[in-house]
């Protein structure tokens, strides 16, 4: 066997077909992919789902499952053909050579076995060393990894862990045996985003130290930026453009790359003024791909007879360096011509209270233990939350995971009742009456639009009888036949065809089933939408369309908004006021300007310097929070966010650690809990900024 | 007249033929399971081949299937030659023409619209499914047809043809045969089988369907709901759980127990749950729409009642509906022994539904939790229900063999699978037909339906 | 951990009351106690008499009264009628005055069989020790046997392996006792059909038979040719069920995705088997075993009755043919503290078995 040569490629992919074989057809999975990756390098992998970026990792680690086959090309480890390995020589490489992370760390975590025994297994495979020196190399890593008290980790189950550590201890793994390549799948999809910036951190710092390739698989352009030194971006099976981050960020030349880039929510991008444009259609089924260029039917630039006629080819684009990108009419495009102007929408003014909170605080008791027999505790869900929402207007709610953003909206809608405080909507008491008492009208003009678009609607009913239902329970409609045309109506206004109606959720696109839901919660002419996540379950090109037509049926309809979200980008995209919260206070209130820009509560700043952004103009001061958000069963004293906070030590007496900050106004409209001193707070910098043109 | 042989004139012939091909396919079969072991599978991922293009899957494929061809050659050889010749297989094939005729038929029509007919269609494409689905339609049609099939009466005795060994020709009539021979009893034991189906498949069914209805009526609100109303019932479902089934048999099926009242009682209380589901089903859904809710609450009601009078109490003012008391009994304590498992079923589905957004958007527009419960997640439960549901029929079928077989609360003259056997086994180990041949009907009945689920449940979960 | 044994301890007592009270109202029945006084004193009694008989012996009382006697929580019943003593405790002594106040299940009395006139203690002891050998020997076989079958089938779904063994799983599954009894006897036990014919014929086996078709002379010593009919038939069935309940958990465990970590660690196939599947595969099964308990029982029954072998099977339908109500109380009380003895442990062995719940 020759010696590789380590300046020639560690990983070429070439023309790789990868094809699903079910009982009835053949399902093309990848076709035609090729990509290289250089030692040291990363190389970012980006699409939507069901763009085959997930096949494509699988494939280099020859994990296909049953029904999956490569079926034409190669792929070449260290000038080695993966293809032809035979069981043994794969087991070699696995682990040892190329290792991978996960989406889901909890799941990819032996939960019956110790963290260190899982760990320790690696190189007592592949090197044959003892297990003393195996634990002992296991604990090093884990201290690589920044967890803390490492010993105490080798010593745990996976359970006892919070995802964050779970997360490390995968990245652990995969560093065991110093692999050359590692590949990681959407590693921080299933994390906060505080908690992703922190793994985000840790893996570039670990791949510049140990000298390892990458490739790593996301959806979001945004952390590719601040990870990858290439990219390659997938559609339908294929690779469409590949090149340097810094060539395809800002000389894009496949109009899907493009596409792509307009429909995110990048600072400067403006509900009313720089509307996002949404890619048009759908993502086509694999057996339903069409003739010529995949991306042809959505694409604005398609010529007829051209563009369908055959499979395009990849070129290398003029002028850069391993550029190349899958459209014939790359030369002919004029990339740097501005978006056609899409509609721009006047802001809607702002009316009179609908809504108001006054210092509501939901409290739960939980029997703590398995076995219900430990101490009842109390959780506090809520605290304190007071605010108003015109009609109109759309308030942001953003928070990570166990900020009481979901208790709220429950107590909101009636499906739990207030501890304390009152909720008035049109200055009626609704806090203490439980959706059941509720009459008609009330609920019927407070609805919502839940997260996640394949649980929202009822799989084994019709969309169109899923809208008449609730058409029937908020009373509106005299006969059927009436309910039957207002449920078209409903279908229009979300932009879904009529003849949707008789189709089952299963038929349905994710995009589409949310416009369904959308149109259900519209049914009884809401007043109050509290949108939970409503586009994070969603493909980036969808979410433009999404977040549109909530926009457009609000200015429409004048409906307050609640748009509960973690994503700031999308926040800043569409609200005018924001509502952060963390482990169940409000720590900052104010409008969109405000709250984005200094003086912020420090946990804003942290949040907002997590958010990645797909955008090179923007420069990010880079803040990383320690550690995990601490649970709401046991919240720490004082502050909530005292254990994180890197502004804790201007703070003088140690208050932060034994009072909770009162609420504080700052400007009009603009209030924080914090002990910082106003001296402190005013010398604080922007975390975003937009480099000059 | 001369005693029929099992295989005819065909046997010389055929005979080694299938044994050779049955064989050969037993023989590749546990040859693959084995191999299977040791070897490594096909190295995964690489080139177009598809495992069912492996040498011996082929091999297995052509055995499996020249053995069922060779051996259709027996039962349908009955069509063609004259009893003596066709042997005793040849002229049992013959008597099931109406359950051959309806079998084909089932099979051509839904195997044609296979892809119209949602997860029923979808059985079709599954071989195991298809296998079960056989059998169990075989036993279904034989019940139907059974007053075609039967060559004797099954309750009369034939002087002379006490134990008489299968094929032997009856005393006094021309032509005729007791096929699988006579029990000790002197009567025909395949005219017993046949009949036996009928009684069998009249009620494993119609009691797991209570006892369905009971667990789903009980298990909804209890997963809904939680808290103190599923500790409740919980604890009483696992009350009745750790009753040995045989022990709760002996307690409740005994003649002395209908003078006390408590089958009636026990009636009464089971019976009135499907009346009771339904009509929340239809006010739940329909309360809005006053007309329309009266009008099903209505017939449900008028109907419902009127066949509860008559099966728990016999007090049916038309004399349509009526059960005789011994099988009340039966049915009664099998449907006791069966709602439990089934409500723990659905209460675990029901929890792990409840969770769900569309679960929540209902509860948001203010929708009543019955029709939460019996609109939004029951429909969505329905696949593991109806894999269950054949299960269980299949396990009601065993329970009623018990029964049977314990001589308990069935009338002695009964012809019922689990009866018969126990009449046989005295006999046993000298006259091993009368017990063997209901017991391999039993058997073949509860396999086709485990088959059926399992071919169910893949469909299902597949895509 | 303590906390949670002790309250699963009181649940359970709780269903034992429960259950036993309804047994004890079951059994005690008017209709069995007239038929128990016409076969206790004499047939032909009139119904006056039937009832005096009911009232002399201390049922005609409450029936809650006679479940605390029986239990031994309430003082037994006293008579005195011309001049004698009657009670219901005054037969454990010489003297009626003797006699204890209470005599129940709690004092270690269980009452008097009508059926073999002997102590239902006596009875009961001695027929499950002989259940005891054949429950051994099932146990025996039937646990490794299905979880090998069913890790083997699991571990690669959808394999020849994996289809061959779940199709014998199935079967087995479909046969219940009675049925695969009798085909054993026909096929083994019986001088004129199946293989015992032939091998005599070829001079094979001295005897008519290979097997005997009754387990009676086992129970005066265990022989493989007496005990295994009945041992093969109820493990047949709990074989099959369990291999089922281990192979989908395994398949289960298969999919999941720390096994494709383990896989892609570069951990060859049996050590992902036996290092990391095996033991989240076993969880599942080890509840359904010990749920399987009550079910076995069920078998016990047939088979004991099947092979006229006198164990607590064979005890248990004497007692229930033949209207014994104290020896059929007693058996359900085995019965049901069995039962309810395997639940206890089940739940606590999946709590130990899984770091999940035991850590949390």
């Amino acid at each position: 066997m020759t010696p590789w040569d380590p300046s020639q490629p560690i990983l070429e992919i070439e023309n790789l077909s990868i094809s699903f074989f079910t009982r009835l057809r053949e399902i093309p999975a990848v076709m035609d992919f090729s990509c290289n990756v250089m030692p040291g390098e990363a190389m970012g992998l980006v699409g939507e789902s069901g763009c085959g970026k997930s096949t494509v990792a699988l494939a280099v680690m020859r994990d296909l499952g049953r029904t999956g086959r490569i079926t034409a090309g190669r792929i070449r480890f260290k000038g080695r053909d993966l293809v032809a390995m035979t069981d043994d020589e794969l087991r070699h490489i696995r682990g040892s050579e190329i290792a991978m992370i996960y989406q889901e760390p909890m799941a990819s975590l032996n939960p019956a076995m110790k963290v260190g025994a899982q760990l320790a297994e690696v190189p007592m495979i592949h090197e044959g060393i003892p297990r003393r020196a195996a634990w002992a190399r296991a604990r090093q890593i884990v201290a690589d990894v920044r967890l803390p008290d490492p010993d105490r980790i080798l010593q745990a189950y996976p359970h006892q862990l919070s995802g964050g550590q779970q997360q490390r201890i995968v990245i652990a793994m995969a560093l065991m045996s110093k692999p050359a390549l590692l590949i990681l799948d959407e590693p921080t999809t299933a994390l906060d985003v505080t908690v992703e910036a922190g793994i985000v951190d840790l893996v570039k710092a670990l791949g510049a130290k140990y000298g390892t390739s990458m490739l790593f698989i996301s959806h979001n352009l945004g952390l590719v930026l601040d990870v990858c030194d290439r990219i390659t971006v997938m559609y339908s099976g294929e690779a469409v453009e590949t090149g340097a981050v810094a060539d395809v960020f800002d000389r894009m030349r496949h109009p899907y790359t493009q596409a792509l880039f307009r429909s995110i929510p990048l600072p400067g991008a403006d509900k009313t003024t720089r509307p996002l444009v949404a890619i048009p259609g759908n993502f086509p089924l694999p057996h339903e791909r069409p003739p010529g260029c995949n991306f042809g039917p959505r694409c604005d630039y398609f010529v007829k007879g051209r563009c369908d006629a055959a499979d395009v080819p990849m070129v290398p684009v003029p002028g850069d360096v391993r550029h190349e990108t899958r459209c014939i009419r790359s030369a002919e495009i004029d990339w740097a011509a501005p978006p056609k102007a899409a509609k721009q929408a006047e802001r809607t003014p702002v009316g009179d209270v609908v809504l108001r909170m006054e210092d509501l605080r939901k409290y739960y008791a939980v029997t703590k233990g398995l076995f219900g027999t430990g101490p009842t505790r109390v959780v506090k869900a809520n605290e304190t939350l007071s605010f108003e929402a015109r009609e109109g207007e759309t308030l942001a709610i953003v928070g990570e995971s166990g900020c009481g953003k979901s208790t709220f909206a429950k107590v909101l809608m009636g499906l739990e009742t207030a501890t304390a405080g009152r909720i008035l909507l049109y200055n009626q008491d609704i806090q203490d009456t439980p959706i059941e008492k509720r009459d008609t009208d009330t609920v019927s003009s407070v609805q919502m639009v839940f997260q996640n678009p394949f649980d929202t609607l009822n799989p084994s009913m019709t969309v169109g009888r899923q809208i008449i239902r609730a058409l029937e329970i908020f009373g509106e409609g005299r006969s059927d036949a009436d309910r039957e045309a207002r449920m078209l109506e409903l279908l229009d206004l979300v932009k879904l065809p009529r003849e949707f109606a008789g189709r089952m959720p299963r038929q349905l696109s994710g995009g589409q089933k949310q416009r369904v839901g959308i149109a259900r919660a519209f049914a009884g002419g809401a007043k109050v939408v509290v949108a939970d996540e409503p586009v994070s379950a969603l493909d980036v090109s969808v979410q433009a369309a999404v977040t549109d037509l909530l926009m457009e049926i609000q200015r429409k309809n004048r409906t307050t908004l609640l748009f509960i979200s973690h994503d700031l980008s999308i926040v800043r995209y569409l609200s005018d006021r924001v509502m952060v919260m963390y482990l169940g206070h409000v720590v900052e209130l104010g409008t969109t300007d405000q709250v984005f820009s200094p003086p912020y509560h420090p946990y804003t700043e942290a949040l907002l310097s997590a958010v990645p952004i797909a955008d090179r103009k923007v420069q990010k001061k880079r803040i990383v929070l320690d550690g995990d958000i601490p649970s709401a069963m046991n919240p720490p004293p004082g502050c909530p966010f005292q254990t994180r906070c890197r502004w804790k030590s201007e703070v003088p007496g140690g208050l932060c650690d034994r009072e909770v900050p009162p609420a504080r106004t700052l400007a009009a409209g603009h209030q924080i809990k914090c002990h910082l001193p106003d001296a402190v707070l005013a010398r604080m910098e922007p975390v975003i900024r937009i480099a000059a043109e | 007249m001369e005693p029929l042989t099992w295989t005819g004139s065909l046997g010389p012939v055929l005979n080694p033929a299938v044994a050779t091909a049955a064989a050969l396919a037993v023989l590749i079969w546990l040859a693959r399971g084995v191999l299977g072991l040791i070897r490594a599978p096909v190295p995964a991922g690489v080139g177009t081949v598809t495992p069912a293009g492996l040498p011996a899957t082929a091999a297995l494929r052509f055995a499996g299937l020249a053995t069922v061809a060779l051996a259709l050659a027996y039962p349908l050889s009955g069509f063609v030659l004259p009893a003596p010749e066709a042997g005793i297989l040849g002229a049992m094939g013959r008597q099931f023409w109406p359950v051959w005729l309806a079998l084909a038929l089932t099979f051509a029509v839904s195997i044609r619209w296979k892809r119209r007919l949602a997860l029923y269609g979808k059985l079709f494409d599954s071989p195991i499914g298809m296998v079960g689905y056989a059998i169990v339609m075989f036993w279904v049609f034989t019940a139907l047809f059974a007053d075609l099939i039967v060559t004797q009466d099954p309750l009369t005795q034939v002087s002379g043809m006490k134990n008489a060994l299968p094929g032997t020709p009856v005393r006094g009539a021309e032509g005729a045969y007791y096929l699988l021979g006579g029990d000790n009893l002197a009567r025909d034991v395949f005219s017993r089988m046949v009949m036996g189906a009928r009684r069998v498949l009249a009620i494993a069914p119609a009691a797991t369907a209570f006892a369905f209805m009971v667990g789903i009526t009980l298990g909804l609100p209890a997963g809904y709901f939680g808290r103190r109303l599923d500790t409740g019932l919980s604890f009483l479902a696992n009350l009745v759980l750790a009753f040995p089934v045989i022990l709760l048999f002996y307690l409740l099926v005994t003649p002395e127990i209908r003078a006390t009242g408590i089958p009636v009682a026990l009636a009464a209380v089971l019976f009135l749950f499907p009346v009771v589901f339904l009509t929340i089903l239809w006010n739940s859904r329909f309360f809005i729409d006053p007309r329309r809710r009266n009008l099903y609450v209505g017939i449900t009601l008028a109907l419902g009642l009127w066949a509860y009078s008559g099966l728990a109490f016999n007090a049916d003012p038309l004399g349509v509906w009526s059960m005789e008391p011994n099988l009340l009994n039966v049915f009664v304590s099998v449907v006791f022994v069966n709602a439990p498992t089934v409500f723990r079923i659905v209460r675990g589905i029901t929890l792990d539904l409840k969770s769900r957004d569309y679960v929540a958007a209902a509860q948001t527009r203010g929708e009543g939790p019955w029709y939460i419960m019996l609109w939004e997640i029951l429909p969505n439960a329905r696949g593991p229900l109806i894999v269950d549901f054949c299960l269980r029929i299949g396990y009601t079928t065993i329970l009623l063999g018990t029964l049977g077989f314990f001589g308990l609360g069935v009338s002695p003259e009964s012809p019922d699978w689990g009866s018969t056997i126990n009449d046989g086994r005295r006999l046993l180990a000298l006259y091993p037909h009368p017990a063997v041949v209901p017991a391999l009907a039993l058997m073949s009945l509860v396999l086709g339906l485990n088959l059926l689920a399992d071919g169910l449940r893949e469909e299902s979960l597949r895509d | 951990m303590i906390g949670f044994v002790l309250r699963r301890t009181g649940v359970i007592a709780l269903t034992a009351l429960c259950l036993t009270f309804i047994v004890f109202v079951l059994t005690n029945l008017q209709p069995n106690l007239e038929k128990l006084a016409r076969t206790e004193a004499s047939s032909r009694m009139s119904e006056a008499e039937v009832a005096a008989w009911i009232e002399r012996n201390g049922y005609a009382r409450p029936m809650p009264v006679r479940y605390g006697e029986w239990l031994g929580v309430v003082p037994g019943w006293t008579r005195a009628e011309g001049g004698t003593v009657t009670g219901r405790c005054t037969g454990r002594a010489p003297a009626p005055a003797e006699a204890p106040r209470f005599c129940g299940l709690l004092q270690g009395d269980w009452g008097y069989s009508t059926v073999f006139k002997l102590p239902v203690a006596a009875v009961v002891s001695r027929s499950l020790g002989h259940t005891g050998w054949l429950m051994l020997w099932v146990v025996i076989v039937m646990i490794p046997t299905s979880l090998v079958l069913g890790v083997l089938a699991g571990m690669r779904e959808g394999s020849p392996t994996d289809r061959t063994l779940s199709t014998v799983a199935i079967v087995t599954t479909a046969t219940p006792e009675y049925v695969s009894g009798v085909i054993l006897i026909v096929l083994f036990a019986s001088a004129t059909s199946g293989l015992s014919p032939l091998l005599a014929e070829w001079g094979w086996i001295s005897g008519r038979t290979l097997f005997n078709g009754t387990a009676t002379a086992a129970m005066e010593g265990i022989t493989f040719w007496n005990f295994a009919l009945p041992v093969l038939t109820i493990a047949l069935y709990g074989t099959g069920y369990i291999a089922r309940m281990t192979r989908a958990s395994m398949t289960e465990v298969m999919t999941a995705q720390y096994i494709r970590t383990a896989r892609l660690k570069g951990v060859s196939f049996p050590q992902v088997v036996m290092r990391h599947a095996l033991r989240n595969a076993l969880i599942a099964p080890f509840t359904v075993i010990m749920l399987q308990f009550p079910w076995l029982l069920n078998g016990v029954v047939i088979v004991e009755t099947l092979f006229n072998y006198k164990g607590f099977g064979w005890t248990l339908v004497q007692a229930a043919g033949n209207n014994d109500i104290e020896l059929l109380l007693a058996c359900s009380v085995v019965a049901v503290v069995v039962v309810l003895a395997t639940q206890l442990i089940s739940d606590i062995g999946y709590v130990l078995l899984n770091p999940r719940i035991r850590l949390a």
